[in-house]
């Protein structure tokens, strides 16, 4: 066994309270940290005053203060054009094919379990660490297992579901062990600041969070104004650009009808707006693309699981049933209300992640 | 062999300050704290170890004492040097155009573009060729049409290369054109003789001869009026208003005058580690170039371009070795933009985001060097294999 003094660990910081007491925690382990930032992209890099939320010159120096009061050192990484590139463009893309994604998901896959990770290891670091909350731990045949946090108002295992062996190997969460409360005791023990940042789950790129807004700027041709229609093609209304509603949603389309009319899918090649009635809206099954299966090894029956679909959503019981070319079908119990394509589908075995993959539409 | 880590490799950046120097400066924080300014005994204290320290730079620089202006620090020298003349110029009516060069320091290149920009100056930016070197007839060409100052930096800190300063002085003297040279890097390595050189106005900064920060020089030859940029009280003949620092003051002087005493020893010393460097690296990393003039560089200096390495990720790698350097533009915040000096010398965007800049000391050893050649070696490698294109 190495000693911990031995093994590098590269720690993602934000200069937010979870990444800085991770790396407070990595230290009393006795462990070599180096604290890195990723400076991404920003609709406005040079002046104009929006800035990628996650990235400031604020956060940066609060980043640098922090590494500097641990005695650590403490890089930036140039992100942005592989960010903008990757992230930016996908989300983008997504948005195009009348699809609604989750680009947290996107920009764990290939920016920090990648780009981060490579940049890290190539440091010579044995770990990349960051301030999420989820667990990884070893089980009896040496796979690596991705669970919940300890604090399951935090956990953030959703937006992990992309990680695999290789990934899980080399990463460390050091707050998954503890409530936020906790977290905060031990910041404010270390002489750390302890406010938390802004929910991370937002749009970091959007400088003010306004995605319609940043769509408007950036693919103004997503947002053209177009029909809304009954399943049956019936035009019953006029819509204001796709990206402007989502699945499940009832106010503000406009609509005079006897019968309360929900969106229940968008049809990006007629640039159409589907709604229909409570009846219609419900789905019972899914199917999922790019599916991630955290232990490496396919399924090979159908068996009994918990599914998320969105990052706030429940998990519920359903079917998993693998399918050829990494993908998935989901047989919900009861049905949904809100199946949105482009929102992961995450398996859960009650704490355990054992995979996920992107919604493709609902099914039958 | 063994080495200590880490190894500081950026004296361009800065150096220590010699322990000489620091016992020099002592007794000005405690016993002879007066303000120069005052007319008491604790005053002319004061006023008499400044005064010292103006004689002993003026001693090195070949010029008279009151041709010795005391500021904070370079930059602050390149500002007043050239607000001062460009607002002389406006004053007397004289011409518009500010003559400079795409490799200076930026104290000269922003204040230029200030003046431009809020004033009304004309700025005139000769080009350099491909080792950064102005060329002598454009430069005289640029004189010829009439300016208000001119200003060429001696030795760039980037690239080291060391500009014809000589030439170029006789050529504005006779159109008349001050002409003002940053010699921060310069100071320690290379004559600072105005007389010499024939320049107007010269600019030091301690802390790059091994003196404290917080203290530079500005040399204005007599006859030459400057508009003070801080206004104030009366000190330095009206030409910069402040209460003097008198322990910086007392230990650039000091520094300055070991650095001269020594000169011979150091920059025979830095030579045989900077070509060391140089070898090791060119010999060793496939691709590597060295960027500036292969021989009219600072004996101190060597400077790399590595086609497809970003100099942030490289001084991130060099730092965890344990090897303090710089990329061709210091920057700590994960926007690394392409070197202005490297484009400007004709590298492509891609090549100019990837310099690098080892300056030895006084204290490098050859085992130093050695170890620095294998981690540059290994960096360059470890960051050419990583994937992501770079923000260009």
């Amino acid at each position: 066994m190495r000693n911990n003094g031995d093994v590098r660990v590269v720690v993602a910081m934000s200069g937010g309270v979870d990444s800085s007491v991770a790396a407070a925690l990595l230290l009393e382990q006795g462990y070599q940290v180096i604290g890195m930032m990723m400076r991404l992209w920003s609709e406005e890099p040079f002046g104009g005053g929006i800035h990628n939320r996650c990235c400031t010159p604020d956060q940066m120096a609060d980043a640098r203060r922090i590494a500097a009061r641990l005695g650590i050192p403490f890089y930036v990484l140039d992100t942005k054009a592989v960010f903008r590139n990757t992230v930016v463009e996908f989300f983008i893309n997504q948005h195009r094919q009348g699809v609604t994604p989750n680009p947290c998901l996107e920009c764990n896959r290939q920016i920090r379990f990648h780009f981060l990770l490579e940049n890290a290891l190539s440091l010579d670091a044995d770990y990349l660490a960051t301030g999420h909350y989820a667990r990884v731990s070893r089980g009896e045949d040496g796979r690596y297992v991705l669970k919940k946090a300890a604090d399951a108002h935090k956990d953030q295992s959703y937006v992990l579901s992309v990680l695999g062996q290789e990934q899980l190997a080399r990463t460390l969460f050091p707050v998954g062990d503890f409530t936020k409360p906790e977290v905060r005791e031990i910041a404010a023990r270390a002489g750390l600041p302890t406010a938390s940042k802004k929910d991370s789950q937002d749009l970091c790129f959007v400088g003010d969070n306004n995605y319609r807004r940043f769509l408007a700027d950036h693919a103004p041709e997503v947002m053209q104004p177009g029909p809304i229609v009954r399943k049956n093609g019936q035009i019953i209304g006029q819509h204001a650009g796709l990206p402007n509603y989502t699945i499940g949603q009832r106010k503000g389309l406009g609509l005079n009808s006897h019968e309360p009319l929900y969106v229940i899918a968008m049809n990006p090649f007629r640039n159409a707006l589907v709604v229909g009635t409570a009846d219609e809206l419900g789905q019972k099954a899914l199917t999922a693309g790019r599916v991630n299966w955290v232990s490496g090894e396919i399924p090979r029956e159908p068996f009994r699981a918990e599914v998320k679909i969105r990052y706030k959503a429940h998990p519920v019981p359903a079917w998993v049933e693998p399918l050829p070319d990494a993908r998935v079908r989901v047989c919900f119990d009861e049905p949904l209300r809100d199946i949105t394509p482009g929102q992961g589908a995450v398996v859960y075995d009650d704490d355990i992640v054992l995979g996920g993959g992107v919604i493709e539409r609902p099914a039958d | 062999m063994a080495v200590d880590l880490p190894i500081y490799m950026d004296h361009s950046a800065s150096t220590p300050t010699d322990p000489r120097v620091v016992e020099a400066m002592l007794p000005y924080f405690t016993e002879i704290y007066g303000n120069a300014s005052s007319a008491h005994e604790f005053g002319r204290k004061a006023e008499d170890a400044i005064e010292t320290a103006r004689e002993t730079v003026a001693r090195i620089l070949n010029c008279r004492p009151q041709e010795v202006v005391f500021t904070s620090c370079g930059s602050e020298s390149d500002n007043l040097a050239l607000r001062g003349a460009a607002w002389t110029a406006r004053r007397m009516g004289r011409a518009n155009r500010l003559i400079t060069t795409p490799v200076e320091h930026s104290a000269v290149t922003k204040t230029v573009e200030q003046l431009a920009d809020l004033m009304g100056f004309e700025a005139v930016v000769l080009p350099v060729n491909r080792e950064g070197l102005v060329d002598v007839e454009d430069f005289a060409h640029a004189c010829g049409a009439g300016g208000a100052a001119a200003s060429v930096i001696y030795a760039n800190n980037e690239i080291g290369t060391i500009e014809p300063i000589r030439q170029l002085a006789r050529l504005a003297r006779e159109q008349g054109v001050w002409l003002h040279t940053d010699a921060v890097q310069a100071a320690e390595q290379l004559s600072l003789d105005v007389q010499e050189l024939g320049v107007d106005l010269m600019s030091l900064s301690a802390h790059k001869f091994y003196g404290p920060k917080g203290v530079g020089v500005l040399y204005v030859r007599d006859g030459i009026e400057l508009v003070p940029s801080q206004s104030g009280g009366s000190h330095e003949n009206g030409r910069r208003a402040g209460t003097h620092a008198t322990p910086l003051i007392v230990g650039l002087a000091k520094a300055l005058e070991i650095a001269y005493d020594e000169l011979d020893a150091h920059v025979a010393h830095y030579r045989a580690r900077r070509d060391q460097l140089i070898e090791g690296i060119l010999s060793r990393v496939p691709g590597a170039l060295l960027s500036g003039h292969p021989e009219h560089r600072l004996p101190s200096h060597a400077s790399f371009v590595f086609d497809g390495v970003d100099s942030s990720r490289l001084v991130m790698h060099l730092d965890v070795k344990g090897v303090a350097a710089s990329g061709g533009s210091a920057c700590k915040t994960g926007s690394p933009e392409p070197s202005g000096t490297l484009l400007a010398m004709g590298y492509s965007p891609r090549e100019a985001i990837g310099g690098l800049r080892l300056t030895v000391g006084r204290r490098t050893t050859e085992a130093e060097v050695d170890y620095t050649i294998n981690a540059v070696v290994e960096a360059v490698e470890k960051v050419r294999k990583l994937s992501g294109e770079l923000t260009v």
